[in-house]
């Protein structure tokens, strides 16, 4: 096979490839028109621009016919649109470049972009936040609902760009730049908190399959698999993916939050002993 | 929009999921709704095209194999003959057996011929060009490999082991996960057959 072919989307969809164009875009446009003081720095380009890369890759290349074949390259699939993509992005900081856009946009169409707004504030309560990082994973793994996902076309598509949604949502409340000392942004402890909840239902999903005697997701069986691999070993490392991977990023996510709470220590005194002097 | 799409997606599963589950009295697995309606273009056994308007009004079994197969193959055609056998006498000739073979460099039209009429006369055999079959396989969301050959030239090819049913108007209907009895096909295709008649 030509080495062109492996790049080349195996199930071309439009409005994913303009998604990633449009983000790539703006994203480029802002860097170019925006202040110098305001601009991100090479690393967060690189980042960012890799972890939307990573995205795309695993949807819109041969890589994606692995995944509709095979069991544990499907899940290395959902592991970079629900984790590493989402923390790549979020990581970058592209806040400025939002912020950017956001004051582009017309007092009125801001009116109308409202509900908007409305919805995200909701998605990022903590908790729900967290049940549906955790629900969805749950959700598309539930073997029957697996099985119809991966034999519609259309629920095919619509899982994996739930998960990349999800995954941004979610890994923006945990790595949002903002200091929760002078914005409304969530709680260092919080976010610790989170990211600890998240893991455990993983662990135990990841487990399970592992440790499943009978085949769980015999849809890879009944529509072929990508090369002749024994199914139980499609299992078993598709379980390990769900397992291993997800917990350590959440501990390196906590990690980066701890590190980030320490440096913020004694940074804000005054604002502090000022609310202390009030109460 | 973008940041709805997640409860959007779930809804709109939720249901799907709910339409699916209404409908448990099948032995196969209900497709309604999660595939497109049958359509191909193949070669029959004569060279001749093979499209699915050639058995329009039929309920079609849709099946991907070789004719060098060695178990799975046989299993299942022998089951699906044996279940249309058990259908109620004026349903029998209202089943086509579709037999895609994705093995094309072996299965010439003479060889593939001679393999399908050993499994009854409601069956078709038919091939095409790997692309063509590839996307079909791509349409119903299954896909085929070969082995590297042994030193006599011979080559195993992985291919779905599920039998997709197709109503009289060619919507996808039923998947046949393997482990089904033929009385159990049979039963699915007697309600299938009663459905489309009515």
């Amino acid at each position: 096979m030509p080495v062109s072919s492996y790049l080349l989307p195996y199930d071309f969809s439009p409005l994913t490839l303009l998604s990633y164009m449009l983000a790539l875009g703006f994203y480029g446009v802002a860097l170019l028109r925006m202040p110098e003081q305001d601009r991100p720095g090479s690393g967060r380009i690189i980042t960012f621009t890799f972890g939307v890369m990573l995205c795309y890759a695993v949807m819109q290349t041969r890589f994606d016919y692995y995944s509709q074949y095979m069991f544990f390259v499907h899940r290395g699939q959902h592991l970079i649109l629900h984790h590493l993509g989402p923390i790549l992005i979020a990581l970058s900081n592209p806040l400025p470049v939002m912020r950017f856009w956001y004051q582009k946009i017309s007092p009125s169409v801001r009116y109308w972009l409202q509900p908007l707004g409305w919805i995200y504030r909701l998605l990022q309560q903590p908790v729900i936040a967290s049940v549906l990082f955790v629900g969805l994973i749950y959700f598309w793994l539930w073997p029957p609902i697996h099985f119809d996902a991966m034999l519609s076309r259309q629920l095919y598509w619509i899982m994996n760009w739930s998960m990349l949604l999800d995954g941004l949502l979610f890994w923006w409340l945990i790595f949002d730049p903002r200091s929760p000392a002078v914005t409304s942004a969530l709680g260092y402890g919080k976010r610790i908190l989170l990211l600890a909840l998240v893991a455990i239902p993983q662990m135990i999903l990841g487990a399970w399959i592992v440790f499943s005697r009978g085949m769980v997701y015999d849809v890879y069986e009944v529509c072929g698999r990508a090369w002749p691999m024994p199914p139980e070993t499609d299992q078993l490392l598709g379980g390990l993916l769900t397992w291993i991977p997800p917990a350590m990023m959440s501990i390196i996510g906590i990690l980066i939050v701890l590190r980030r709470a320490m440096h913020e220590d004694g940074k804000f005194p005054k604002s502090r002993s000022l609310a202390g002097g009030n109460a | 929009m973008r940041r709805m799409l997640p409860l959007w997606s779930v809804f709109v599963a939720l249901m799907l999921a709910g339409c699916t589950g209404k409908e448990e009295n099948w032995h196969g697995k209900d497709i309604s709704g999660l595939m497109p309606e049958l359509e191909f273009q193949l070669q029959g056994t004569n060279g001749q095209p093979v499209t699915a308007a050639d058995s329009k009004g039929a309920i079609r079994l849709l099946y991907f194999g070789f004719t060098s197969c060695p178990d799975v193959c046989p299993t299942t055609l022998t089951d699906l003959r044996r279940s249309v056998r058990q259908l109620p006498e004026q349903y029998q000739d209202d089943v086509t057996t579709l037999f895609v073979s994705v093995d094309p460099r072996r299965d010439t039209p003479e060889r593939l011929a001679s393999y399908v009429d050993f499994f009854g006369d409601r069956i078709v055999g038919m091939t095409a060009k790997e692309p063509a079959l590839r996307k079909l396989a791509k349409r119903y969301r299954t896909t085929f490999g070969y082995d590297d050959p042994d030193a006599s030239g011979n080559y195993n090819v992985s291919h779905s082991s599920a039998v997709y049913v197709f109503d009289r108007d060619g919507d996808a209907r039923l998947l046949l996960r393997p482990g089904l009895s033929p009385e159990q096909i049979s039963e699915d295709l007697a309600r299938l057959a009663r459905e489309s008649r009515s």
